[in-house]
């Protein structure tokens, strides 16, 4: 009874945030809603005794993620009405297909209701959603689980060399300059005549 | 006897590849000594067969020498069938091959290619023997297309003379057409009787005549008379007659020996050969026998006109040639096989007499061909004047001399034939003999008689030519004379032939002949009572009066009658016709394929028009490609969607 | 009591709202980014749904690196958007049509 309540009363929030995320105007709003979104979202998934992914739902997601689409939503200077024009022309396309494949989805759900599997009890105490998942992402997993790392490693790369620029006035050691100094291009003796008294 | 034939084959063959591949090591002097001794001793064996199938009787040797392969049931062999024919055949090759060879050590004496022609012409020499000595028509077909190889080659022989090239082509074309007709022939043959082998196919011929073969819709043909003609379209070519004629002219631009060899003596009487070998099968179609008749006989007067009018010395001997094809055809054609192969046998030592010893005037004249520019050479070549006199005498038909017995036999069978379209046939023959007599002698009496018309430093250096070229024109000239009067009685009425040559009961004009024949000098006397001799006497007599009596009298005439002269002299069109027609039209059709198939269909339409197809239809694609990122994504959600949809309908 | 119905229905809606937002929103490449965001997050609850109740724990290792690419994804979109902005002034849609042909 407390599980259907919790379900319904945060379904019908993720619900209502996922319209937010597709129809405020403000991209500022859109990002908390999807931010609001994921939150509920990770409270469904501890509701279905994935403890440890609704964890890192909101830590990395929310907490990392989400922060950056803030970031940058926040630091572009974008031109909202401008944004905002032609929204209704495609709207009826895009409800039209929203609604074709949700039926699509439905009806496959729906069709098979009677001969989905239920519920089983979760083994004995002493169980650990966190360690049971580590036990196989370690062992049966540990190849993806490297590629997995690499790829984050390639997208920090990849995001730090796309947006880091070279300024013009801003000025820095070059090392390999100043070890190939040599004096005879730094100082320049004059040799003149010393002015006479006057 | 079967290494005796292979020797008699054999030697020719290796001899021209010493001569051929090895000719710079062995020097002039080897080449022709290997060949003249090769080709001798052929000879020599061939004679030694003739000699043994004339005695013991009924020798015939047919046999299998090497099976080449047999696919589904059709073997392929080489293989000799030697009866008296063959025998008779492979003598006459071979003997006037032997002269040509002697001959030409003094005629090509000064040529740089002199081994390559000793090759060529022993070369030719196998390809002969392997030709008449085959017993199947593979080995027919290999021989006959090796001879015009040779031919081919040979009329090239001067190849940095454009006009020999443009012979030797045209000869190679024009034969090509009537091996076509050949090639036809064989494979109808094959196709009604299943065999290759003369023997087989001449047991099986009910097979041919029971066949039908549909050419147009609707209109079925007797095979028989399908593949006579075919056959026949092959011999044509080969032969020279109307409407293939025109390369045996032409084929002159070869050094003479050759235009004596293999234009009058051998090659072109290999039609004729087959003709006769092919007897059992003309004997089943009138049809066919009819047309081999009408075509020889318009060939023997048509031609002997054009040589009237002409003026290179070759030229004219060329065209008796053409003639005399019709007058051996036309025997063929009237069933008296053994009056052909006999004409053919005489015609083969006058005519190569004629070409060497008109061979011999250009030498003396430095290679002029033009009889304009002799006139009174009789006292300076009195050897080939008498020779040529021999030969013109045999050619025209004089009583007792060799042509006399052929030709009369062919134009009495003509008349007693009953052939359909014999009445043409013999009005045709019968003015041949005085059109004969008349371009034989005016040839004689321009070149030797008269005034002389040539330049004082031609005479400077006239004078008779060696003995190796007069020594073949004496041994030539000897049998031009007795070789008619000792072989008429038994080759043409003794059944001497046996059973290669097969007559049918009520064609045979040589049987009924038979009965009024009493030896060689009845039929002297008999001819002297008969048209064709005082014909042929009124035809040198016109000769005589118009070119040495009254030399001022041809121009006039020439004049006189210039829309016939014009016709005559243009040799009745052919060449522009074949031009215009042949030349112009294949040239005509292939420019319409070019223009047409070529460049609009396949260039324009296949290989251009793929790609502007792809052009155009990238063009109507471009207009998708907006470059708009949410274009392509909306692409990608509304694929989704429907993906989904025909995942779930599908399932 | 929830089922596992409850779940794929919940997603499914999640899903197809993230699909018109994209035609909702087709000007706006932040907001484009956020509804792919949403449509993964919809894709996960599958996952996740499905594993608790087949009782298999690999389809929350799927959950687990499906969040890792959404990250690597969202921080290089992110960085490509801040390049472009700073290029063109503008992040429109409209005026981004240097794909076409």
């Amino acid at each position: 009874m407390i599980e259907s309540g919790i379900f319904y009363i945060f379904a019908t929030t993720l619900v209502a945030a996922a319209i937010g995320v597709i129809t405020f105007r403000n991209p500022v709003y859109s990002a908390l809603c999807l931010v609001l979104s994921f939150v509920t979202s990770a409270v469904l998934w501890i509701l279905l005794e994935a403890e440890f992914l609704g964890i890192v739902l909101v830590l990395v997601y929310v907490g990392a993620v989400m922060v950056l689409f803030l970031f940058v939503v926040m630091m572009l200077d974008i031109n909202v009405e401008q944004m905002r024009e032609g929204f209704t022309r495609y709207a009826p396309l895009g409800v039209l297909v929203a609604l074709v494949v949700a039926f699509e989805i439905g009806y496959v759900v729906l069709r098979d209701a009677g001969a989905q599997p239920v519920k089983s009890p979760l083994p004995a105490e002493g169980y650990s959603n966190t360690e049971a998942l580590g036990a196989v992402l370690y062992t049966d997993y540990a190849y993806a689980f490297e590629l997995a790392a690499m790829i984050l490693l390639v997208a920090i790369v990849a995001a730090i060399s796309l947006t880091m620029r070279k300024r013009a006035q801003v000025k820095f050691q070059d090392i390999n300059k100043q070890v190939a100094t040599r004096a005879e291009d730094r100082v320049r003796l004059v040799t003149m005549k010393s002015e006479p008294r006057q | 006897m079967k290494a005796t034939l292979l020797t008699i084959v054999l030697a020719p063959l290796i001899a021209a590849a010493i001569a051929g591949l090895f000719g710079k090591r062995i020097g002039r002097a080897g080449a022709h000594w290997i060949t003249i001794l090769a080709v001798g001793l052929s000879f020599g064996l061939s004679a030694w067969v003739l000699w043994q199938s004339m005695t013991t009787t009924a020798v015939v040797f047919d046999d299998t020498i090497y099976t080449w392969m047999v696919s589904d049931g059709l073997s392929m062999e080489i293989g000799f069938l030697v009866d008296r024919l063959t025998a008779l055949m492979m003598t006459v090759v071979t003997f006037v091959s032997w002269m040509v060879h002697i001959y030409t050590v003094g005629y090509m004496r000064e040529d740089p290619g002199y081994q390559r022609f000793f090759s060529y012409i022993a070369l030719f020499t196998f390809a002969m023997l392997m030709l008449v000595m085959a017993n199947n028509f593979l080995q027919l077909f290999f021989g006959w297309e090796a001879v015009g190889l040779v031919s081919y080659l040979l009329i090239g022989f001067w190849y940095k003379k454009p006009t020999a090239i443009h012979a030797n082509l045209k000869a190679f074309i024009v034969n090509r057409v009537g091996d076509f007709g050949f090639l036809l022939a064989i494979a109808s043959i094959v196709y009604f009787t299943g065999s290759l082998n003369y023997g087989e196919v001449f047991a099986k011929s009910g097979a041919l005549t029971a066949g039908r073969l549909e050419i147009f819709t609707g209109q079925l043909w007797p095979a028989i008379t399908v593949t006579c003609i075919l056959l026949f379209v092959g011999a044509m070519g080969k032969s020279a007659q109307i409407p293939l004629h025109v390369w045996l002219p032409d084929s002159m631009e070869g050094p003479t020996p050759i235009s004596a060899l293999i234009h009058a003596a051998t090659m072109v009487t290999a039609g004729i050969f087959m003709v006769a070998r092919m007897s059992p099968l003309y004997e089943l179609s009138e049809v066919a026998l009819s047309t081999v008749l009408l075509i020889g006989a318009t060939t023997a007067f048509l031609m002997g006109l054009v040589g009237v009018v002409q003026n290179d010395i070759k030229r004219i001997i060329a065209y008796s040639t053409l003639s005399q094809l019709g007058y051996m055809f036309v025997a063929l054609g009237a069933s008296a096989y053994g009056a052909g192969i006999f004409h053919l046998m005489t015609h083969a030592f006058f005519k190569a007499l004629l070409f060497l010893a008109a061979g011999s005037v250009i030498i003396g004249m430095h290679h002029e061909q033009d009889i304009r520019k002799m006139g009174g050479l009789r006292k300076y070549m009195p050897i080939t004047y008498l020779t040529m006199l021999v030969g013109t005498l045999a050619l025209i038909g004089f009583p007792g001399f060799a042509g006399f017995y052929s030709k009369d036999a062919i134009i009495e069978a003509v008349h007693l034939s009953t052939i359909p379209g014999h009445g043409i046939a013999y009005f045709a023959v019968l003015s041949g003999v005085f059109v004969t007599a008349l371009y034989s002698f005016r040839l004689l009496f321009v070149v030797f008689h008269g005034k002389e018309r040539f330049d004082d430093h031609t005479r400077e250096h006239l004078k008779e030519s060696p003995w190796v070229v007069t020594l073949p024109l004496i041994l030539l000239a000897i049998p031009s004379v007795i070789i008619g009067a000792l072989t008429v009685g038994p080759l043409l009425f003794g059944g001497w032939f046996g059973s290669s040559l097969q007559v049918l009961q009520n064609h045979d004009v040589l049987a009924e002949l038979g009965h009024e024949f009493h030896g060689p000098m009845a039929m002297v006397t008999h001819g002297l009572q008969q048209w064709p001799v005082w014909l042929a006497a009124a035809g040198a007599l016109t000769a005589w009066f118009l070119y040495v009596k009254r030399s001022d009298l041809p121009a006039v005439i020439a004049e006189k009658l210039s829309p016939l002269y014009r016709v005559l002299d243009r040799k009745y069109y052919f060449d522009e016709f074949n031009q215009q027609v042949f030349s112009q039209g294949a040239q005509q059709t292939g420019r319409l394929f070019w223009r047409i198939g070529d460049e609009t269909i396949i260039d324009g339409s296949m290989v251009n028009g793929t790609a502007k197809a792809v052009g155009w239809f990238s063009g109507v694609i471009r207009g998708i490609q907006t470059g708009f990122l949410y274009h392509y994504a909306f692409a990608m959600v509304i694929g989704l969607a429907a993906l989904l949809g025909w995942l779930i309908l599908a399932g | 009591m929830i089922g596992l119905s409850h779940y794929l229905i919940l997603s499914a809606i999640l899903f197809s709202l993230a699909v018109a937002g994209i035609f909702l929103n087709r000007k706006n490449v932040i907001i484009l980014l956020m509804c792919i965001e949403l449509m993964l997050l919809a894709v996960n609850f599958n996952f996740v749904a499905y594993s608790r109740f087949l009782n298999d724990i690999d389809g929350q290792v799927f959950v687990f690196f499906i969040l890792t690419v959404a990250a690597a994804e969202a921080a290089i979109g992110l960085a490509i958007l801040v390049v472009l902005f700073r290029n063109r002034r503008s992040i429109d849609v409209d005026e981004l049509d240097m794909m076409k042909g």
